[in-house]
């Protein structure tokens, strides 16, 4: 039987198999590229789940040597104290704040699991040189950024056992289902409308960046 | 004749260019340009004017190098090059991208007098790849799995959990761009798009992709891209772009000159599939008109539309208005306030008020 033969049989298959996904070839159909070994796998898999922390590695850090790292590495842009150097972000601080007319978003009043700080920390971090930090190194930040938070005590050692149990301030804060659509506006033609009244303008305020071209030309009069 | 082995635009076109706003983020590497609308003609971007989303810096990407790793809950974990993708079956399918944050400056009040960053972070291709679900297919879904983790090449190692149906349903895992390969700025060699969806999941420089029970909540989809209520509580996995739509011109950078006939056009664009009508109003929302559509009008793509307007020299306040095919309404940044309040940053799809005054120059307005 030719490969196109069976490809077409294999769809029909697929098809009459009700309820599950309907697949077009069985693994391997194509057969491109190369088996991935478990050493290879090892090599990237690189993620850790926020929620339960699948996927820590070994290793262990503390507040201590947590501060060290962070002086080193990380203050020159987030602050000596977490508090953000400029426009980069502020880590410490704001709890309480998420009501407020200008809510401050930081690890230690937003984010809701801990183990994604490990995991974006390693990931990324520092910005210029991301994934140069070895994992103690990781876990010691992470351990000192919820200590500046007042989430761990003093004497707190981040590894891969600890880390999902810390609860996070915000954790129960979140709704993970998109309840949109959430406006539910009438497509009316006509006076559908008091006349309108304008409640702010970007005239005059400056803010529009002045750019090379034909946006000078349209700069506020 | 090839004194333009890579041809480019007329010289006198040097100001249609992608810009930024320098206040708006901590540096350049992690930053956003913004696609000049004002001067694009059709759905189509142009490539060297799509708007760009780095969430650090923009690398480049040795293909012959370059590997996609697909494992996790799957029957054979796989390695595959560029060379080994571009035998895959392709597809083609012209898609738009729009980042949520597209619009966000405005929540609080009309700030930017600009068609360019109000709502640039959009942009529209054709992509060529292949089916996400062709390669998941191939390695073999194992039945627990229900998301997919992928991630980039980055310096962040960008990532971004997707449910498993939707990765299964349209998504592609694609090597070109309008006909040429991908650009660095849109993540070169290979680069995912999920139609519909916040840009911020259409992971560029594609390096992983692993299957999994559970989503993986990472830095992205809870420190950033969740939408902060007035509550206190917070709203993640909020993929959906909402239709929206946006007058092209008139528009600030490009004002009327004197009374007479003019066309307005526009451009509008759905996460739910095909835009199905545009409303114009020239009088701030009392009364609208349907404007037309131009074909093609395809599945998650930019649409245009236009509607012929004979302006008097009075005063005059321009919205759009867009539903689509699920019936859902483009609602007033009023609306959206009432729901939302004004600190949730991402996903502003309201009607922009176009002022145009008797000089006939234009101005970004809220209405009350």
């Amino acid at each position: 039987m030719s490969s196109w033969r069976k490809r077409i049989l294999l769809v029909c298959a697929a098809m009459v198999a009700a309820g599950s996904i309907a697949l077009a070839a069985e693994p391997g159909y194509y057969g491109y590229g190369e088996r991935a070994t478990p050493e290879q796998i090892a090599g990237w898999d690189i993620d850790a789940r926020g929620e339960d922390g699948v996927g820590l590695p070994p290793g262990r850090g503390g507040v201590i040597r947590g501060a060290d790292v962070y002086a080193e590495q990380c203050a020159a842009c987030h602050g000596t104290f977490g508090e953000g150097e400029g426009r980069f972000p502020k880590l410490v601080g704001g709890a309480g704040t998420l009501r407020d007319d200008r809510p401050e978003l930081t690890v230690g009043s937003y984010w809701p699991f801990a183990p994604t700080l490990w995991d974006y920390i390693n990931r990324a971090m520092p910005m210029p040189a991301p994934h140069t930090l070895s994992a103690d190194d990781v876990y010691a930040l992470t351990a000192y950024i919820l200590n500046l938070n007042d989430i761990v005590p003093n004497e707190f050692v981040a590894d891969r056992e600890s880390l999902p149990k810390v609860k996070m301030p915000n954790r129960d804060n979140f709704q993970w289902i998109d309840p949109r659509p959430d406006t539910m506006a009438k497509p009316c033609m006509n006076g559908c409308a008091d006349p309108a009244r304008i409640a702010s303008t970007a005239e005059g305020k400056k803010l529009t960046p002045r750019t090379t071209g034909p946006l000078d030309t349209m700069q506020v009069k | 004749m090839v004194d333009r082995p890579y041809g480019r635009p007329a010289d006198t076109e040097a100001g249609v260019i992608r810009r930024n706003v320098p206040w708006l983020t901590a540096g350049t590497e992690s930053s956003i340009s913004f696609s000049p609308l004002q001067d694009l003609r059709g759905i189509i971007t142009p490539n060297g004017l799509f708007f760009e989303r780095y969430h650090s810096g923009r690398p480049d990407v040795e293909p012959d190098q370059h590997k996609l790793m697909i494992h996790g809950m799957v029957e054979r974990p796989l390695i595959l090059s560029m060379k080994d993708i571009v035998r895959f079956p392709s597809v083609s399918r012209i898609h738009f991208i729009e980042c949520p944050a597209n619009g966000g400056m405005e929540w609080r009040a009309a700030q930017l007098n600009s068609l360019q960053f109000n709502h640039g972070m959009i942009s529209c291709a054709e992509w060529t790849g292949v089916r996400l679900s062709t390669l998941l297919e191939e390695v073999g879904i194992k039945k627990e799995a229900k998301w997919v983790m992928v991630e980039g090449a980055d310096g962040a190692h960008m990532n971004r959990s997707l449910p498993l149906d939707k990765c299964l349903d349209d998504c592609l895992v694609v090597y070109a761009q309008n006909g040429e390969a991908l650009r660095p700025e849109q993540g070169y060699p290979l680069r995912l798009v999920v139609p519909g969806w916040e840009g911020n999941v259409s992971i560029k420089w594609l390096r992983r992709i692993k299957l999994g029970d559970k989503p993986w909540h990472s830095r992205e989809e809870t420190s950033k891209y969740t939408d902060l209520m007035p509550d206190g509580t917070s709203r993640g996995f909020t993929w959906l772009i909402d239709a929206k739509s946006v007058i092209t011109f008139p528009c600030p950078e490009k004002p009327l000159h004197s009374p007479g006939l003019y066309e307005i056009r526009g451009l509008a664009w759905t996460g739910n599939g095909k835009v199905k009508r545009v409303d114009v109003s020239t009088d701030g929302g009392v009364n609208w008109q349907s404007a037309r559509l131009h074909e093609p009008v395809l599945s998650k793509a930019l649409t245009r539309f236009t509607l012929p307007w004979r302006w008097d020299g009075a005063p005059a306040l321009l919205e759009s208005r867009v539903i689509d095919e699920t019936g859902y309404v483009q609602p007033t940044i009023a609306q959206l306030r009432k729901q939302r309040g004004m600190n949730s940053v991402y996903h502003n799809n309201s009607i922009q008020t176009w002022q145009v005054k008797p000089d006939g120059s234009v101005f970004d307005v809220q209405l009350a």
